[in-house]
């Protein structure tokens, strides 16, 4: 076994990866870019190398700074987690050259799968099935046509040259093939100049279906079962399972057979992963092999009890598996959610920021948390905005699907938007629930999987009023405190007032529009009046920041996040986001006035930026004047259209001249 | 200290008719306050509230700290005058917390007459600058009045303590390191102008506030020049090109953001002079005080069931216990800030004036803010007490009370009559607050005794003409004498006309002697210098 290894990853594979190495008392080495420099996966190694600024091409990327590492800190092996460098032949060769074991099958095996259409010729020959098809050159229409009634229907017609949809069709019955066929060529030459084609056997219904494979140098190949990876939405996993729902032993052996004869027929070592498309009938076909350790490896770990690192670690160390076929079975049923800093209203847009609050559910033999971050880090446009992985177990899928809900309900993120409640929307979906489960889910239940985003309901209002109300009192104890006249009751926050009841009106901006609570001061605590009614509530701050509410006799235990005027209140199952209204927010808006624009002090017009008709944002350099042998630019005061420039280019102007007229943005709503 | 035990006994009849009758007083008077405070009439209101600006009271909740406590002061001005069309008379003032701060608020109701000035609106916004004064407190002005009622200048416009007095104390105060700071929120016209003019800082809304010494109208009159009255003086024009104004603002809230963020760049600190102590509250409920004051005002009773409702932990250590014991006099805590107590329980005896002399004597020298719980009908009468010197006794009393420069607080807890309400520290010897309960009245003397005297003084006459006067008439002839007297006691005619900074809840007396105490530490002690006693 290895006595240093290098983790050429970021994130939480480089955990995960770290930990296993830890528990097997191997010292980790680490590399970071500038923008992980107090990163977990730094913190968490023995040591830790800065490779290079953010962009992965010049950090994670890099491999001879990577082998260079490897080299300095006295590493035996890297193990390039995924992404990144892990599926990377050259790279795996380079390490080889250098005496170090690439933690991954053999420079061969990477090459083999590397090619999509290479790897299928290969597979063809190892018997392993594939989604037949029709890759001729020959285009005769009616070799065509006979091609695909032999595959059998609905065909797809796709261009050789395509992509994109364009010169795409599914053919549903032999006697529109001929039409079909006639549009997809025309579609394909005027798209592309080629208007070649190929047919494939157009699944309906297909799941995705991958079977883990390992494999040792000394011949034995195992695999560790299926995972079902169906929820995607464009080819990002979004949940994965192990077992796969309505998996049946018959099929299993039969799929698991396949993969194993996979691996054998490009003599793979290591953890490497087969997917397949399986059809409504039963039958499956192969799609690619990954030659790494995958994302979802958790739920097979889950199922079986393996430590999937530690038997790469074993293998490349060029020990022998630790199990044979007969000897692993599966236990219980393994869900993972993908937890990623992505808006799903917004097309799954990544969101960036920091991670101004994170609270986790409680790791047990049920939960487990895969993750590379901490409160307070932050989500980069340089690597994949995944938080992390959330991994649940229990003896049945029904169990575990208990487990995932009430887990995402747990799950605080504030900082960034994310996908939890996409995908608690899924867990509690009954189609999810009946496992009906394939690639089409998310676009099929699509209704129901993203609601509109719904109005801040009176408890959420009341949990921010009384936080708001709260945390000022909170504030003017602290100024108490710290005042010459600490017990005055000038101090006090309850709303006194001379022969009358006292009131706070507070103003939240919630999504677009903006909503009113006044909160009448009693003695009792806040009486508020809510859009839905009346409500009289009392609250504390408890020191971990949490708010315990008291909302008209219902206790309710809320995290409220703030950060400057924003509030995140995250009660169990959601948060909601509002943001209290800042008169001061105002600020700056006083140059904004009048749609004029004037010189400061004479001088002689240097420049026009700008044409009339140009649309231009608040700030926009829009005139560069010359005076007092300074150049003063003059820009937007808002977003707005330039109407007219009344200078030209080398004009000299007076202190107070109009140098061009502005439109205000009339667009509204 | 020693604690004071109570005597009263809460499911006594005495006690429950007693509280039935302040009850009733009280809510009385929290109904009244809440019709005055709604500013002006419906009308006016909604036709502000359309322009988009807040209501006077909303502004000042949103000029002040959330939550903190706003003292307002005479919320009954011109109560029952002018019509009854100017309540609060069109301007609310009091102090409240900016930014940790306590500060002066004058802000004029547009929503009542347009914000012009009644004659006691006048009074009411120099007794507030007063109180600014005194307590070294900078004065916030929400600036949004037409000027001077002008039916009524001849009240309102040349005297000493009239409207200019205004902006005289606005430059005298100022002088004295106090800040001023204007928030134009709607128009300032003609003297109006000078509210934001003779400010540090001034403030003004877009649209909205204008300042100008001759509107539109006027200017059109005098050179003929058309001019609307926002480029007269708008904000645009006052922030960009006079300089009239400092920061500009978009609407209200941000008007009083921006006032809030100005009173945060004061670089003030209060640094109290007084030996405070944790405050405790007291063993006896305030509330209780409802029980314990006599319905019937001439029925006497332990002022100390009163102290022992108001001072921290009820302790009270008496000072002269067993001499002169028509005044009770003693040291205290309120909200933790020590305080002498100089509190009435019966008529004013020679021995009781020396006491209090001496004891003001005390608290002037220790620096010790005087409390003076007001129930007195009086000085002794008659040859005998004539003749012990009760006058140079009683001036004795009203020397201390007028030279002691401790802050001084009189609450008028019963009656206030004749040479009492001065030994007592009344309205003309400056006390920096004067609240009143109430059950109070105040007058020179008592209805009855005033119908009595003047009775007598008639009968005297008429029998020295050998005129008679039958009972009946003489009844007549009191009756509406009683009632005037009556009338003008009340304490809403009393608090309409400023001679008091407000009417209070007994229950509350703690706490706004709390504020008043804490509010005075912003100004410097000053060193008592006492006159002559009359030996």
């Amino acid at each position: 076994m290895f006595d240093t290894i290098l983790i050429a990853n970021r994130g939480e594979i480089a955990c995960r990866v770290i930990r296993t190495a830890r528990k097997l008392g191997i010292r980790t080495v680490s590399v970071y870019s500038d923008a992980d420099a107090g990163a977990l996966h730094v913190a968490l190694a023995d040591e830790a190398y800065h490779i290079g600024p953010a962009p992965a091409r010049e950090s994670y990327l890099r491999a001879e700074a990577i082998l260079e590492v490897a080299a300095r800190s006295g590493s035996q092996a890297i193990h390039p987690g995924y992404g990144f460098l892990s599926e990377n032949a050259e790279f795996a060769e380079a390490c080889g050259k250098a005496g170090i074991v690439f933690i991954g099958p053999p420079v061969a095996a990477i090459r083999a799968m590397g090619s999509k259409s290479a790897a299928k010729r290969i597979m063809e020959g190892a018997a392993v099935p594939l989604v037949p098809g029709y890759h001729g050159e020959d285009q005769d229409p009616a070799l065509l046509q006979g091609g695909a009634d032999r595959i059998g229907y609905p065909v797809l017609i796709k261009a050789t040259a395509g992509g994109g949809g364009k010169g795409m069709r599914v053919v549903w019955d032999a006697p529109s093939f001929a039409d079909a066929l006639a549009a997809a060529k025309r579609e394909a030459l005027s798209g592309f100049g080629d208007d070649r084609v190929l047919l494939e056997k157009y699944l309906t219904r297909p799941r995705h279906v991958e079977i883990q494979v390992f494999a040792d140098a000394r011949g034995n190949a195992v695999h560790l079962f299926e995972r079902d990876c169906s929820i995607q939405r464009r080819h990002q996993k979004v949940l994965e399972e192990a077992p796969a729902p309505g998996m049946d032993e018959g099929l299993r052996m039969k799929m698991g057979d396949a993969a194993v004869a996979a691996a054998r027929a490009i003599g793979y070592v290591g953890a490497g992963t087969v997917e397949f498309l399986l059809d409504e009938d039963g039958s499956f076909y192969f799609m690619e092999m990954n030659t790494r350790l995958q994302v979802e490896h958790p739920v097979t770990e889950m199922i079986t009890g393996q430590d999937l690192v530690e038997w790469q670690l074993l293998v490349a160390a060029g020990g022998e598996l630790p199990c044979v076929q007969h000897e692993l079975a599966i236990g219980g049923h393994a869900i993972e959610a993908r937890i990623y800093a992505e808006d799903p209203s917004r097309d799954f847009l990544p969101s960036i920021g920091d991670l101004t609050h994170l609270r986790t559910p409680q790791e047990s033999a049920h939960v487990r948390i895969d993750t590379g971050v901490r409160q307070g880090d932050g989500v980069s446009i340089h690597y994949d905005p995944m938080i992390a992985k959330l991994i649940v177990w229990d003896a049945t899928r029904a169990g575990a699907l208990r487990r995932l809900r009430s887990a995402l309900a747990e799950y605080q993120v504030v900082g960034v938007t994310t996908n939890i409640g996409f995908l608690a929307a899924v867990a509690s979906h009954p189609a999810f629930a009946a496992g009906d489960l394939d690639t089409g889910f998310i676009e099929r239940h699509r209704a129901a999987l993203f609601p509109e985003a719904v109005p801040a309901s009176d408890q959420v209002l009341a949990l921010a009023c009384l936080d708001v109300l709260l945390c000022r009192a909170a504030e003017a104890e602290r100024a108490a405190a710290g005042s010459g006249d600490c017990w005055s009751p000038w101090h006090l926050t309850t709303g006194w007032q001379m022969n009358g009841d006292s009131h706070q009106v507070l103003t939240f901006g919630d999504n677009e529009s903006a909503v009113c609570v006044t909160a009448h001061y009693r003695p009792s605590g806040y009486l508020l009046d809510l859009p839905g009614g009346q409500l009289l509530t009392r609250g504390q701050l408890d020191g971990e920041g949490d708010l315990l509410a008291d909302l008209g006799g219902a206790r309710v235990k809320a995290t409220v996040v703030r950060h400057g005027c924003d509030l995140t209140i995250v009660t169990h199952g959601g948060s909601h986001r509002l943001t209290l209204h800042d008169p001061l927010a105002h600020a700056g808006e006083q140059e904004v006035e009048g749609g004029r624009l004037t010189a400061p002090m004479p001088g002689k017009i240097v420049a026009l930026l700008v044409e009339p008709g140009t649309r231009v944002e608040r700030g926009t350099p829009l005139v560069i004047l010359e005076a007092m042998k300074m150049e003063h630019t003059i820009t937007a005061p808002r977003d707005g259209v330039v109407a007219e420039i009344h200078f030209a280019a080398g004009a000299v102007v007076n202190e107070g001249a109009e140098l061009l007229a502005f439109a205000s943005d009339e667009v509204s709503g | 200290m020693t604690v004071l035990k109570s005597s009263i006994k809460s499911g006594s009849d005495d006690y429950s008719r007693n509280a039935a009758v302040m009850t009733a007083l009280v809510a009385d008077l929290r109904e009244k306050v809440a019709k005055i405070s709604l500013g002006g009439d419906e009308r006016a209101r909604r036709k502000h509230i359309e322009r988009g600006k807040l209501l006077t009271r909303e502004r000042i909740r949103q000029l002040l700290d959330v939550g903190s406590p706003f003292l307002e002061l005479s919320q009954f001005a011109a109560y029952g005058m002018y019509d009854n069309e100017a309540p609060a008379a069109g301007i609310v003032t009091g102090i409240g917390r900016i930014k940790g701060q306590e500060c002066m608020i004058v802000a004029n109701d547009p929503t009542v007459k347009g914000g012009c000035y009644f004659p006691l609106t006048v009074k009411k916004h120099l007794r507030a600058q007063d109180i600014a004064r005194e307590n070294n407190l900078p004065c916030i002005y929400l600036v949004e009045s037409g000027g001077v009622n002008l039916p009524r200048q001849e009240e309102v416009f040349p005297d000493r303590d009239h409207f200019g007095r205004i902006f005289y104390n606005q430059a005298t105060l100022s002088g004295r390191g106090i800040p001023q700071i204007a928030v134009v929120l709607g128009s300032c016209t003609a003297g109006g102008a000078y509210v934001p003019a003779m400010s540090g800082e001034s403030i003004i809304v877009k649209n909205q506030g204008t300042i100008f010494l001759a509107g539109p109208p006027l200017v059109k009159a005098a050179i003929g020049e058309v001019v609307s009255a926002e480029d007269l003086g708008g904000a645009d024009i006052h922030c960009r090109t006079s300089g009239v104004t400092d920061h500009y603002a978009v609407d209200d809230a941000h008007a009083l953001a921006i006032a809030r963020r100005c009173v945060g760049n004061l670089n003030r600190v209060k640094r109290p002079l007084l030996a405070m102590r944790e405050p405790l509250e007291p063993l006896y409920d305030p509330a209780e005080l409802y029980g314990v004051i006599p319905s019937d005002t001439r029925k006497p009773y332990d002022v100390r069931e009163v102290i022992a409702r108001i001072v921290d932990g009820s302790e009270f250590d008496e000072f002269k216990q067993l001499y002169g014991t028509t005044l009770v006099c003693g040291f205290a805590h309120i909200w933790g800030y020590p305080v002498g107590i100089v509190a009435n329980n019966g008529i004013l005896f020679s021995e009781s004036a020396l006491k209090g002399a001496h004891f003001i004597e005390l608290c002037s020298q220790r620096g010790i803010p005087l409390i003076f719980l007001q129930n007195i009908t009086g000085f002794m009468v008659g040859s005998k007490y004539e003749a012990g010197g009760i006058a140079k006794d009683g001036a004795k009393m009203v020397t201390a009370v007028a030279c002691a420069a401790v802050p001084k607080f009189t609450v008028i807890i019963g009656g206030s009559f004749g040479a009492g309400n001065y030994g007592m520290c009344g309205r003309a010897f400056s006390p920096r607050f004067l609240w009143i309960w109430p059950n109070a009245r105040i007058s020179v003397m008592g209805g009855e005794q005033a119908a009595s005297v003047l009775a007598q003084v008639k009968r005297d006459g008429m029998e020295a003409r050998g005129e008679s006067w039958s009972p009946e008439e003489e009844h007549a002839f009191k009756a509406p004498v009683r009632e005037l007297y009556d009338t003008q006691g009340h304490p809403y005619y009393a608090s309409a006309r400023l001679w008091d900074d407000g009417i209070i809840d007994p229950a509350d007396t703690r706490m706004v002697l709390g504020l008043g105490i804490s509010a005075s530490c912003n100004a410097p002690p000053e060193k008592t210098e006492f006159g002559v006693f009359r030996m």
